[in-house]
């Protein structure tokens, strides 16, 4: 089927650009005739909150590039220079650091969200896949951001990160130094991290960003009733009874998400910018050293859960490199998540007690390894992060089997107020 | 089932809350005197400026603040700053660099470093504890030690204004173990030289240092701080407004 220009037959200046460009055909099919189940919750919110976040990382980030020098005898003076001497540079800095952790809180909330009402199950399994691909990329993405001021903790975080690579049999010494560009993390380093966050990696994730919604407005979002929309059209107009306008009705109900959000990220941006010591990390005020170490080095704490697997899994074998497995593995198996489910049904509210237990105990034991992840090392902490470890691939690992003997409660043909 | 949501709404809530309770502190094992920065009180910070350029600035510089910044933040008129407060430098558009010769890692053992973001790096309780915990110990080059920083190569600069205190006897030390919340009743040392102030008026001196340290160490603190209160009554109103707007515009939605 060929492609038909100006479908809608516009006049004017925007039928002269409708002949050469789709505009109304895509405000028409992403916006004012993209029908969305009516009855999304609270938890719909942290979708478009994450792309608000996104943004507000781009634009704040362009500012920072012009007066930021990623250099690493400059590094650490120039954003205190953006800090002091650059007008509002203080409040563009606070706005991307706080970003970058607001970044992890909606991500986390609207991939728990997913879990919840099975928005991964079919025909949604690319959806999950893509946004499984971006919260991938957005951790190196954090990561290398993380680094560039070029404070004790960027520099000793660098360090202990690109240190994971070592543990690769044969290869992993060389292959440290040939990402560093050097023996230790140096001006190389600082200079190719900046080059990744600045360019590769926010172009890959606004790419993936452009898939994942694309995706799903191909099939349509799922709600928390797990019900298809799509079964009950009107016969008449074709659009369905349970649907509404993405446009007005959403992008109003979303600003009210956003006024609510920006309260609390507005909150912490000018009242607690260091996020008690979690947002900007005390040490990361002392210019990187290579002989004065963090007494406790730790990640940012969006990484906490995944730094608990890595300390909790024992070296064995004579290498480490089981650790660093451990936690790719709980990131990789992320993306099977939509084959692992075999419930017949998506939302939680229909799922059997199973699901919810289990789903519980995944959320809460998320948290607690996340907060055991930051804490220094000792006994108590490697053993709690060891059952975490257990308890969270035992949620993705027992999933066909809970999901499929569960008693399922019968769905409704329509979607509940 | 709204209840399951709101469950793990509030549980979130609870952990979150819990995580972000727990604030860095590290030191040298010392329970710290806990020290709330006065953000906004401007005497305080302007006595700190003349208490640091008189006794801290010989030795440590502040490279990342500008003199005509931190009188104009302080409110200090540009004479007095020239006159008072200004010893390394004759344009008021220069940072706060030390006189101090590199050499003198030869004499401390270490260059004294900058102090522009010591409020945040180490936390101006710290800051607090450690300029009153200097205490007589021969052992050292200097004759003296410093609690909260085991071996600082520092001397006691305000010797004559704090005079000279030692380590208390073992049973103090107890007691101040079992002291909850850094009370001065547990105060590990005793005076044993009196200085020029007394132990009130330097603790308000210090005070007054930490004031200042920790307006240098983010100069835009309390501007930032009166600009969120404006951003978050707009909020709020914004909050009010889109939420009517919404309901409004959701009233044929059944």
């Amino acid at each position: 089927m060929a492609i038909t220009p100006n479908p809608y037959k516009t006049t004017g200046t925007l039928g002269w650009i409708d002949d050469r460009f789709p505009l109304t055909k895509m405000w028409k099919d992403h916006l004012a005739e993209y029908y969305a189940p009516k009855n999304f919750n609270f938890w719909y919110f942290f979708g478009s909150l994450a792309l608000l976040v996104l943004v507000n990382q781009l634009l704040t980030g362009i500012f920072l590039t012009m007066h930021y020098k990623p250099a690493a005898d400059m590094a650490f003076d120039s954003v205190e220079y953006i800090m002091r001497d650059v007008p509002w540079g203080n409040v563009i800095r606070y706005m991307h650091s706080t970003g970058a952790s607001a970044f992890f809180v909606v991500v986390f909330l609207h991939m728990f969200r997913g879990l919840l009402y099975g928005s991964y199950q079919k025909p949604r399994e690319l959806i999950w896949v893509f946004g499984a691909l971006i919260f991938l990329v957005l951790m190196a993405e954090a990561f290398c951001g993380y680094v560039l001021p070029w404070g004790n903790m960027s520099y000793w975080g660098a360090s202990v990160i690109i240190n994971l690579f070592g543990t690769i049999p044969f290869i992993g010494a060389d292959l440290v130094t040939w990402i560093q560009g050097d023996f230790v993390p140096s001006d190389a380093t600082l200079n190719r991290l900046f080059s990744l966050h600045v360019i590769a990696l926010p172009f890959v994730l606004v790419g993936l960003v452009a898939a994942h919604i694309l995706a799903l407005h191909e099939v349509g979002s799922n709600n928390p009733d797990g019900v298809e929309i799509k079964k009950n059209k009107d016969p008449k107009t074709g659009i369905p009874l349970d649907g509404i306008a993405f446009h007005p009705y959403y992008t109003v109900k979303d600003m009210v998400g956003v006024a609510g959000f920006l309260i609390i990220f507005c909150g912490v941006l000018f009242f607690a910018p260091d996020g008690g010591g979690y947002f900007l990390e005390a040490p990361n005020f002392t210019p990187a050293s290579q002989t004065n170490t963090p007494e406790h080095i730790t990640p940012a704490w969006y990484f906490g859960t995944y730094y608990a697997m890595l300390r909790a899994t024992p070296s064995f074998a004579g290498t480490q490199i089981w650790g660093v497995l451990v936690m790719g593995a709980a990131v990789v198996i992320l993306f099977f998540v939509p084959w692992l489910d075999k419930s017949k049904v998506k939302s939680i509210r229909y799922k059997g007690p199973l699901s919810k237990a289990a789903l519980t105990v995944f959320a809460i034991n998320f948290v607690i390894l996340n907060y055991y992840g930051l804490q220094p090392p000792s006994g108590t902490v490697t053993l709690i992060s060891q059952v975490g470890t257990v308890l969270y691939f035992a949620f993705f690992l027992l999933m066909p089997w809970y999901s499929k003997i569960d008693k399922t409660k019968p769905v409704p043909e329509r979607v509940t107020a | 089932m709204n209840r399951l949501t709101t469950r793990f709404a509030r549980i979130a809530v609870l952990l979150t809350g819990a995580l972000l309770a727990q604030g860095a502190q590290a030191n040298a094992g010392v329970q710290l005197l806990s020290f709330t920065p006065d953000t906004g009180n401007l005497a305080s910070a302007q006595r700190g400026a003349r208490n640091y350029m008189a006794y801290c600035s010989g030795c440590h510089s502040m490279k990342y603040l500008r003199y005509n910044r931190l009188a104009e933040d302080l409110k200090i008129p540009e004479d007095v700053l020239k006159k008072n407060l200004m010893f390394t430098s004759d344009k008021v558009g220069d940072p706060i660099k030390v006189a101090m010769p590199a050499a003198s890692e030869q004499w401390f053992g270490r260059v004294p470093p900058d102090l522009s973001l010591e409020s945040r790096a180490r936390g101006p309780s710290w800051i607090y504890t450690y300029l009153k915990s200097f205490y007589i110990d021969e052992s050292r080059p200097l004759g003296v030690n410093n609690t909260v920083l085991v071996g600082a190569s520092m001397p006691h600069v305000l010797w004559e204004l704090q005079g000279w205190q030692k380590k208390a006897e073992h049973k103090a030390e107890g007691e101040h173990a079992e002291a909850a919340g850094g009370h001065h009743e547990g105060s590990p040392f005793e005076l044993v030289t009196k200085g020029s102030l007394t132990p009130k008026e330097y603790d308000e001196f210090v005070a007054d240092t930490v004031n200042f340290m920790d307006y240098a160490a983010e100069p835009g603190k309390a501007g930032r701080i009166s600009l969120g209160f404006k951003v978050l009554m707009y909020l709020f109103g914004l909050l009010v407004l889109t939420y009517f707007l919404k309901k409004e515009f959701w009233r044929d939605v059944h």
